[in-house]
């Protein structure tokens, strides 16, 4: 069986950088109009792909597309055309379980061809149900085990700052995904160490698989928590793109920074929105009408 | 490629005679040199450890390279992770700590972040084996051949001496994927010729023999050095089979024994329940079954020195040399 690799689709690659050029060229209230329209195709296209699929984590799809769209459409110096380049920016979704939102977010930067979504977790499709970054370009490692993509972020940024190139690393991080203990070694680690261009973001849902997350093994006060090992909170509304953006600012106290992105699982969507059930549910045919239906209103 | 090593000379107290006749060594002092060696040739060499700079030999690296020696503390999953991470960044990270907390706490990150990931991280089991020895179990690591080959796309790799050990990492260095290398801390006699071949999934023929084929891999190869002059003495011409690649394994190498001679013994000190012992068996099994015998280590140790626990698990040159005479049937199985 041949290794499928997907490789660039030009076109939409240049729509993209036009895009982000837009994007950072408008006025607030323009920018944010570009990335809240951004988002609801990331979002039909998301509910589209779990729809045909019949698989697929919806919830937490939904919560992270804000933040996803936010940090490629104006945030992350990356280019599609070049996805291995060294002193590029890196996105690492620890939450690999969110596939779907990174894959229909990267076909729309042009990082490989929108066509390739209809196959989302179809035999032997690259877009496995957790992203395989041999397979996938613009996939930094693979995650799917929670409290994996943090780790590896910060050995992006010690080597980021080795090379002395300024690349920045952006992990996001589910919330519940904060309860493996390897999260806090590596938090620990990027704080003793200062990295400065390192940037962890929680997609904070408050919900997890079974139950809200303070039902289970509580987080709060995670602001307070990270800043007890030396990062530089924000809190912001993780639905916000305009908020989102001046979170994603650079450190301006050279400690790493950590966004806690307060957002609701099944955002857009309003059956599916912060009901535990809907962490891994698939829309009926009917669903799938009634989210495009609210979603395109 | 007969008489090429280090001779050893038939005797009744095979490990003594070693200890006296033939020098050994603590394979982290060639560990840490040939480390630095690369990190001066190239600037992309790190080194990622979890307070274990003591313990893996690299006080005179960290001295020499500041820089390029990362200590995350003892947080042995965000050490893999990391190291996977400075892949990702293009360099190409040598992760260090001690064997059993390495694979065993970081089994999932070996797996995903390295493996699965396909990063060029270089995962350097220190004091290997029972070398902790009184420190007990929990320190040992023995369980690391069977976990990590059952890691697809990983590499296991376990020098037998200086050489390879040197080998081992320049090999690593080079090779497009992660890999597990044990370095030796239990001092071992130079087995292998200086000049001899260290290719990849390649085993070492280390004496020619036409009886009994033995394999060994580690602190094994000398042993059965041992073993296989004190058989030529009753007149059995034995093979000694050096095996530094676990896996992938050299299935031409172990089938060609398989069909030379009348029989294996494989000793390794690992469990027997997926080392190279469980690889050679399953490969000699499903494509030429022959009379095998395997040695490891069989449970957890009792309290004991790393030499006196190599005894307990008998995996002596007296052990290899009677499992030799059990597969040629000249011995019964105590068993």
């Amino acid at each position: 069986m041949d290794i499928q690799v997907l490789a660039v689709d030009h076109s939409a690659a240049a729509d993209y950088r036009a895009l982000r050029q837009a994007v950072r060229a408008a006025d607030p209230p323009d920018a944010e109009r570009l990335l809240r329209s951004l988002a609801t195709e990331v979002r039909l296209t998301v509910v589209d792909m779990i729809g045909r699929a019949g698989m697929g984590h919806i919830g937490g799809d939904l919560s992270v597309t804000d933040i996803l769209v936010t940090l490629f459409g104006a945030v992350l110096d990356v280019d599609p055309e070049q996805p291995q380049a060294l002193g590029r920016d890196r996105l690492i979704l620890s939450k690999g379980h969110c596939a779907a939102a990174l894959y229909a977010t990267l076909a729309r930067c042009g990082y490989f061809p929108r066509s390739e979504l209809t196959g989302y977790m179809a035999p032997y499709s690259p877009l496995n149900g957790h992203p395989n970054r041999r397979k996938v370009p613009g996939v930094e490692t693979n995650t799917g085990p929670l409290g994996h993509g943090f780790p590896v972020a910060v050995g992006c940024a010690l080597g980021a700052r080795l090379r002395g190139d300024g690349a920045r690393t952006v992990v996001v991080l589910g919330d519940g995904e904060l309860q493996e203990g390897s999260n806090w070694e590596a938090a620990m680690t990027a704080g003793h160490q200062r990295l400065a261009a390192l940037c962890a973001v929680v997609d904070r849902n408050r919900l997890q698989q079974g139950a809200r997350t303070e039902d289970t093994v509580a987080l709060d006060p995670l602001a307070e928590k990270f800043a007890a090992f030396g990062w530089e909170v924000r809190e912001t509304d993780g639905h916000d793109h305009g908020a989102l953006r001046a979170a994603f600012a650079p450190s301006t106290t050279g400690r790493p920074v950590a966004v806690v992105a307060h957002t609701v699982k099944g955002k857009g969507v309003s059956f599916i929105e912060d009901r535990a059930e809907w962490h891994h549910k698939v829309p009926t045919k009917e669903q799938v009408h009634a989210a495009v239906e609210e979603l395109t209103r | 490629m007969t008489e090429t090593h280090t001779p050893h000379a038939p005797a009744a107290d095979s490990a003594a005679v070693l200890a006296v006749e033939a020098p050994v060594y603590d394979c982290r002092t060639v560990f840490a040199e040939e480390l630095a060696a690369l990190a001066r040739q190239d600037e992309r060499v790190v080194v990622v450890c979890n307070d274990s700079v003591g313990s893996s030999n690299l006080v005179a690296f960290r001295e020499e390279f500041p820089d390029r020696l990362v200590n995350v503390g003892i947080a042995e999953q965000n050490m893999v992770g990391v190291g996977a991470g400075l892949a990702n960044a293009g360099f190409v990270p040598f992760v260090s700590a001690a064997g059993p907390f390495l694979t065993g706490r970081a089994l999932e990150q070996i797996k995903a972040d390295c493996a699965y990931s396909g990063f060029r991280v270089i995962l350097c089991g220190q004091s290997p084996g029972m070398a902790y020895g009184e420190l007990g179990p929990t320190h040992h690591s023995v369980e690391d051949l069977s976990w990590l080959r059952a890691v697809a796309d990983l590499t296991v790799v376990v020098p037998a001496d200086r050489a390879q050990t040197r080998a081992a990492l320049r090999w690593a260095y080079t090779h497009d994927g992660p890999s597990y290398l044990r370095v030796p801390r239990f001092k071992v006699p130079d087995v292998t010729p200086p000049d001899a071949p260290f290719e990849f999934g390649r085993a070492q023929v280390l004496r020619d023999g036409a009886d009994v084929t033995l394999v060994a891999v580690g602190t094994l190869v000398s042993r059965a050095l041992t073993a296989a002059d004190r058989l030529a003495a009753e007149g059995i011409s034995a093979r000694v089979l050096n095996v530094p690649f676990v896996d992938p394994l050299d299935r031409a190498a172990i089938l060609r024994a398989a069909e030379e001679t009348r029989g294996l013994v494989v000793a390794e000190e690992a469990t027997l329940s997926g080392g190279l012992g469980a690889a050679v068996a399953s490969l000699t099994g499903q494509h030429h079954p022959v009379p095998l015998r395997l040695l490891g280590v069989t449970g957890f140790a009792p309290t004991g020195s790393p030499e006196g626990l190599l005894e307990h698990f008998g995996l002596t040159a007296d052990g290899v040399h009677r499992a030799a005479r059990e597969v040629l049937g000249l011995t019964s199985s105590a068993s």
